[in-house]
């Protein structure tokens, strides 16, 4: 079953097309993975789906409602969580808090104690419970990125974007990255993400969709990617 | 209530500041009748800066839109009162004249909030200008007059009505940060578009922030104009009610609600202080102090404070450190 389907999405940019006429879907419990050179549209292409930015034209689809259009609050609201690319969290607040502000705003309006307990099993999941008090400033990077995911899924999203989570980690924290990304899909959130870290993407997703020039080029399963001739000659390099 | 008296029990610095702000509105309280009417006088202005300030930082401190638009609700109420003053007590015409700011607001907060950064604050600005040129043209072509005569109340009940206006607003300030809205509003400061996409409908929140913030202003306007007697739209929409509160924050520092307190105070006491004794000079002081402030307190008066203390506080742990 599709979660997210795209069909003839575009966005110009002062005459240039960041993305032009493109087309995917996102099958429900899968992890798709989108790559493509710097500047080929990928962050584009997820502001289009969070609403950040209008549509010139195409629709996007999510569960069978056409979302092109709506407002980022509204479709965080149906159950599309996502992360940002720069750790985007609010600085002057705790982890725990950033979390919680996630669960007080996200799908829809539960008690206090209700969001209380979210915050608290989110952390938990992420492996934060002991970083829960510290302010953001006093962890690492990875720390702050998983801050931004544990947020994004105390939302209680059905499908999560995570925008180049594993960008600027060293190699362990690439691991541990990879390990909660499929932990994620495993509790039944499915998962849409931008990564630049081949090895991640290879061994993570299930299927690859590759942008060049705003233009799907390719897609896929990571076997298939990786033999793609075009693929290898604009991106992966021989 | 029980939750805070609890905090406080298990965290008692945390009960200072609401301490401090309960005892000088105590002694507020009984300040007209102790003093000369002068000093009731100079406080009620004093509280009317306090409150624009309060209202200013309660929106552009939280949201990070600079409003300009302070003198275009101060002024609503100040013609709420001159327009219907014959015919409700001073407690209605208040009401009456924040709920015109609030409005106002909304009607601003609808057209602009969409905007970012410094086309807000221009468009603000360019609200308190419409509505002097507008009212003066309509005042002149259908009255004949410029200014209007305002129903008089003694300096005292202005001073008790501002000072009530003063209470509910710091009580309103205090539910709200800790109310559901208070936390959108944090996560809207601390990144508007990460907001956005855990679940806030951040237009709605300003333009909703922006109205109660200026329901204060209005109604401080509506009890101000009683005391003046004679306003006419120079008076009313005076660009200086935009400027002084930002200056005033800035001054007192923006964080808390100690920092727009004292700087409004301090910096209306210096005012009156300065208009009074040097009169010749007081605009060429006050800009001198403003930039002497701004160079050397970037964080305001509080701002100092708070690097004293922790100074002190160090200089005894070493204190400490060296006796063992």
């Amino acid at each position: 079953m599709r979660i997210l389907e795209g069909a003839g999405v575009t966005k110009s940019f002062g005459g240039r097309k960041a993305v032009d006429n493109v087309d995917f879907d996102v099958e429900k419990g899968e992890i798709l993975g989108l790559i493509g050179p710097n500047g080929a549209g990928k962050t584009t292409l997820f502001n289009l789906i969070s609403g950040s930015i209008p549509l010139d034209s195409g629709t996007i689809t999510y569960e069978g409602t056409n979302i092109s259009g709506l407002k980022p609050y509204s479709i965080c609201h149906m159950g599309l969580g996502r992360t940002f690319q720069a750790a985007t969290n609010f600085p002057d607040l705790t982890v725990c808090q950033n979390v919680r502000m996630g669960a007080v705003f996200g799908k829809k309006r539960i008690p206090e104690k209700k969001a209380e307990e979210i915050t608290e099993r989110v952390l938990e999941f992420v492996g934060l419970s002991d970083s829960a008090d510290k302010s953001m400033k006093d962890i690492t990077l990875a720390c702050q990125k998983r801050v931004g995911v544990a947020r994004a899924m105390a939302t209680r999203p059905k499908l999560l974007m995570l925008d180049e989570m594993m960008a600027g980690l060293n190699h362990t924290e690439v691991g541990e990255a990879m390990e909660l990304v499929t932990r994620i899909r495993d509790s039944g959130v499915t998962i849409l993400m931008i990564e630049h870290i081949m090895k991640a993407i290879m061994s993570t997703c299930d299927r690859i969709l590759v942008l060049h020039h705003g233009q799907k080029i390719a897609e896929g399963t990571p076997a298939e990617i990786s033999a793609d001739p075009t693929v290898i000659e604009v991106y992966l390099g021989e | 209530m029980k939750n805070l008296l609890n905090e406080f029990r298990a965290n008692p610095k945390k009960a200072v500041v609401p301490a401090v702000v309960a005892a000088a509105l105590i002694l507020l309280a009984f300040l007209p009748g102790m003093t000369k009417p002068y000093t009731t006088i100079m406080l009620g202005s004093v509280i009317m800066y306090v409150i624009l300030s309060l209202g200013w930082n309660m929106f552009s401190g939280a949201t990070g839109y600079i409003s300009l638009a302070t003198a275009a609700f101060f002024g609503l109420g100040v013609y709420t009162s001159a327009i219907l003053g014959d015919y409700m007590p001073l407690p209605l015409l208040m009401a009456v004249g924040g709920i015109a700011a609030s409005v106002l607001a909304i009607l601003i907060g609808v057209i602009t909030l969409r905007l970012r950064g410094v086309y807000f604050t221009i468009f603000t600005l360019g609200v308190v200008k419409l509505l002097e040129v507008l009212i003066l043209y309509l005042e002149i072509h259908l009255n004949g007059t410029r200014g209007r005569f305002v129903v008089s109340y003694s300096f005292t009940d202005v001073f008790y009505a501002l000072y009530i206006l003063l209470i509910v607003q710091l009580i309103a300030i205090v539910v709200i940060r800790r109310s559901r809205f208070g936390k959108a509003l944090t996560c809207i400061a601390e990144g508007e578009d990460a907001a956005q996409h855990i679940g806030i409908n951040s237009t709605r929140v300003k333009i909703l922030c922006f109205a109660i913030s200026s329901f204060a202003m209005g109604a401080a306007g509506a009890a101000m104009a009683t005391r003046w007697s004679y306003i006419d739209p120079g008076i009313a929409f005076n660009a200086n009610y935009s400027f002084l509160p930002v200056l005033m924050v800035i001054f007192g520092g923006a964080q808390s609600l100690l920092g727009p307190i004292t700087g409004a105070a301090v910096f209306a006491y210096l005012q009156e202080l300065l208009t009074t004794e040097f009169p010749y000079i007081y605009m060429l002081a006050m800009g001198i102090i403003m930039i002497l402030a701004i160079l050397f307190m970037p964080r305001g008066i509080l701002g100092v404070v708070h690097d004293l203390v922790a100074r002190a506080r160090k200089r005894k742990e070493a204190g400490r450190d060296a006796h063992t």
